[in-house]
């Protein structure tokens, strides 16, 4: 202490501070190389709508906006649209959630909260696993298997609710022992919950990593306050993880928007709007694309093209929604 | 009175019979009902019904020696048990589902070793296989990696070496990216590699395709991985004043080495299982093609897709034969990527570690010969 107070009275002449050095010519090199890449992946990924747009733009002027309301797909007569298949893409993400929200929910709460220690780190990687196998592997499941065995449960469905309009299904007599299960399969149901099935690693992973970045000081709070388990997850984990969850959901929407051959491999296309999603038929943009691709002439090639971008601005949206909501539950990007 | 030291256990052998009781209670109630009224048949039903039965049945249990607070943190636990259950199984089942379904056309050597040139729709599966949807997987899935590794690793280097509004757009699209419909990462190739620059369909144009879909999700696994290096160790660096290309290349990257492997085979992963991209810009050949860059050349994922839509069984069985093949080599990868990527950035490996002593000795001696000269 006394050697500070001791200081000497004259301080030595001000110098200006040393500059740092600038960065070598290496280094320069290096950053424009930095800068190069990040713009090369910037144009690859801008003018992915701008192709799609020059190529899709004949087909759209040539029927202008009755292209979003058209419910038909006959581009060489110059009668379609795609306002089914729109909607048949919203009604099979929207299946698809709300199949993989309560999933996700529960297997990420049973990972960060419930699981044991040991079985964390393993469970962690099977639902990243699950994330990484193809969708044709889920779409061979639902279409040969899942739809044929479970056709039980939209049954009961639709005579127990049936009631309620969209589960309603037309022409099925429940009386007739003769009535096949054909009415019941490749509908927007089957569909929407193997895309549920296939998003629900995507949802879950994002929500377990905003639950378990829950602070531990409030967790032991609230154990010191008496709270259960389950008071505890209601009270910490939840309201934490609250943006991760919306974040994670969005997500998986917009996952569940683009996916094409499960959906493909398992609807019977239709090109009217099919609201009875338990009802055979159905359609979703991607699945229209894979389908009528092969056969397509230069104009419906273009028409195709138009329907494309039209899915890619609707996933855009729901993605930079979803980030924004994720970015604003981080704090700082840093980790040290 | 001799005090009764607590049990601090987390689960008493009671829960346990309490569990197991309302178990057995609702199979059997339901079974009951089952016979009566029976809008239903088979497991799903009885499933549907006696779930809620259960969940019914435990919390009157726990009620019978707990307050409310406690029935509703065991229900709550209940069902968190049984929905992670079920999306578990329910997952495992699709994974192996089609290796078992494929088990007889697996078994067949010239399913390896033959395309589908001379296998019609009836012949038995002696004859035929997917040869040619495996070479084109490993073509494409070639021409992707050979694109989006230099490209996407320099790509997060750059979102963690640079800051700025430049930065912040380019991590923006990128995250946003990662969700494109990979269908129309098809069509934008088809769009301007094909009609605008004038390649054909084939397997180049399919293995672009993988790269547009891959990039964004390599990108941002790997820029995740980069951010966890400690940045004491850069900063320990610069300070030594090494510049930015040098503690970049000698410090940053080897630090995340396996972070960034994991990343790489993960993208991987991801990308040999895309059917659509393969579909609009390779078209289906049931031929071998060793040429990526002329004609159609199809992928096991494409191979699996043509072959289970056709209507003949044996169509049909090769079909999941593929799938089963496409399967061996995601999990394959998958379990790679978790052996390389296990550890956290820095933490060696044992022959990392003896490597990393072994020149650290070399160090040693080179120094001590350099004093012992002067």
């Amino acid at each position: 202490m006394t050697l500070l107070l001791d200081a000497p009275p004259v301080a030595p002449p001000d110098e200006p501070r040393r500059g740092v050095a600038p960065p070598g010519g290496v280094d320069r090199v290096f950053r424009l190389l930095l800068r190069c890449a990040g713009l090369a992946v910037l144009a690859v990924m801008a003018t992915v709508g701008l192709f799609l747009l020059t190529q899709g733009a004949e087909a759209f002027s040539a029927v202008g906006f009755d292209f979003l309301t058209t419910q038909a797909w006959e581009p060489d007569s110059l009668n379609f649209g795609i306002a089914a298949v729109l909607v048949g893409t919203l009604l099979i993400a929207s299946v698809a959630l709300v199949v993989a929200f309560p999933l996700a929910l529960g297997v990420a709460l049973y990972i960060s909260e419930y699981a044991p220690r040991r079985l964390k780190r393993a469970l962690t990687s099977m639902v990243d696993l699950m994330a990484a196998v193809p969708s044709v592997v889920y779409g061979l499941f639902g279409s040969v298997y899942l739809q044929w065995q479970g056709v039980d449960v939209p049954r009961w469905l639709s005579l127990q609710f049936g009631w309620i309009p969209f589960l309603h299904v037309d022409g099925v007599e429940p009386t007739d022992p003769l009535a096949t299960d054909a009415a019941y399969v490749t509908s927007t149901f089957w569909a929407g919950l193997i895309v549920g099935f296939m998003v629900m690693p995507f949802i879950c992973s994002v929500m377990r990593e905003s639950f378990t970045q829950a602070p531990q000081g409030e967790r032991e709070g609230a154990y010191a306050l008496g709270a259960t388990r389950w008071g505890m997850i209601r009270s910490v984990v939840l309201p934490f993880g609250r943006s991760g969850m919306i974040g994670g959901t969005m997500l998986g929407l917009g996952r569940a928007l683009g996916e094409t051959i499960a959906v493909a491999m398992i609807i019977a296309p239709v090109f009217t709007i099919q609201t009875q999603i338990l009802g055979s038929g159905g359609n979703s943009v991607s699945a229209l694309i894979a389908q009528r691709w092969g056969a397509a002439s230069p104009f419906g090639l273009s028409a195709l093209m138009a329907a494309g971008l039209a899915l890619f601005v609707l996933t855009l949206i729901v993605n930079f929604a979803a980030s924004a909501v994720i970015a604003r539950s981080r704090s700082g990007q840093g980790s040290d | 009175m001799t005090e009764v030291r607590r049990v601090t256990r987390a689960r008493r052998g009671a829960d346990v019979a309490v569990v197991l009781g309302a178990l057995a209670s609702a199979v059997a109630l339901t079974g009951l009902l089952f016979d009566r009224i029976a809008p239903f048949s088979g497991v799903v039903g009885f499933i549907a019904i006696a779930y809620p039965v259960f969940l019914g049945l435990y919390a009157l249990l726990v009620s019978l020696d707990d307050n409310a607070l406690a029935v509703r943190d065991k229900v709550a636990s209940a069902v968190v048990h049984s929905l992670a259950f079920l999306a578990l199984a329910a997952l495992l089942t699709i994974v192996i589902y089609p290796i078992v379904m494929g088990f007889d056309a697996l078994g067949h050597l010239n399913f390896f070793t033959e395309d589908m040139a001379d296998a019609g729709t009836l012949d038995p599966l002696d004859l035929g296989g997917v040869l040619h949807a495996a070479v084109g997987t490993l073509e494409q899935i070639a021409i992707a990696l050979v694109i989006t590794v230099p490209m996407g690793l320099t790509c997060a280097v750059f979102l963690n070496e640079t800051r700025g509004l430049f930065t912040r757009l380019v991590r923006t699209v990128v995250e946003a990216m990662t969700a494109l419909p990979s269908i129309v990462a098809g069509l934008f190739v088809y769009a301007s590699l094909i009609l605008v620059v004038g390649f054909e369909r084939s397997g180049f144009a399919a293995g672009c395709a993988i790269s547009v879909m891959m990039l964004p999700i390599m990108i941002r696994a790997a820029d995740v991985v980069l951010r966890l290096v400690p940045s004491s160790l850069k900063e320990a660096s610069l300070a030594l004043g090494v510049g930015q290309w040098r503690t970049a290349w000698h410090v940053t990257l080897p630090t995340a080495r396996s972070g960034l492997t994991t990343s790489v085979l993960l993208a991987t992963a991801r990308g040999i299982g895309e059917t659509s991209p393969v579909l609009i810009t390779a078209g289906f050949t049931p031929f071998l093609n060793w040429n990526p860059f002329v004609g159609s050349q199809v992928s096991l994922p494409l191979a699996t897709y043509q072959l289970v839509t056709s209507s003949e069984p044996t169509m049909k069985e090769r079909g999941f034969g593929a799938a089963a093949v496409l399967m061996g080599l995601v999990l394959v990868l998958f379990v790679l990527a978790r052996v390389v990527g296990g550890r956290g950035p820095g933490e060696q490996s044992a022959r990392q570690a003896r490597r990393r002593e072994r020149q650290s000795r070399a160090h040693f001696h080179r120094i001590q010969a350099v004093q012992g000269e002067s």
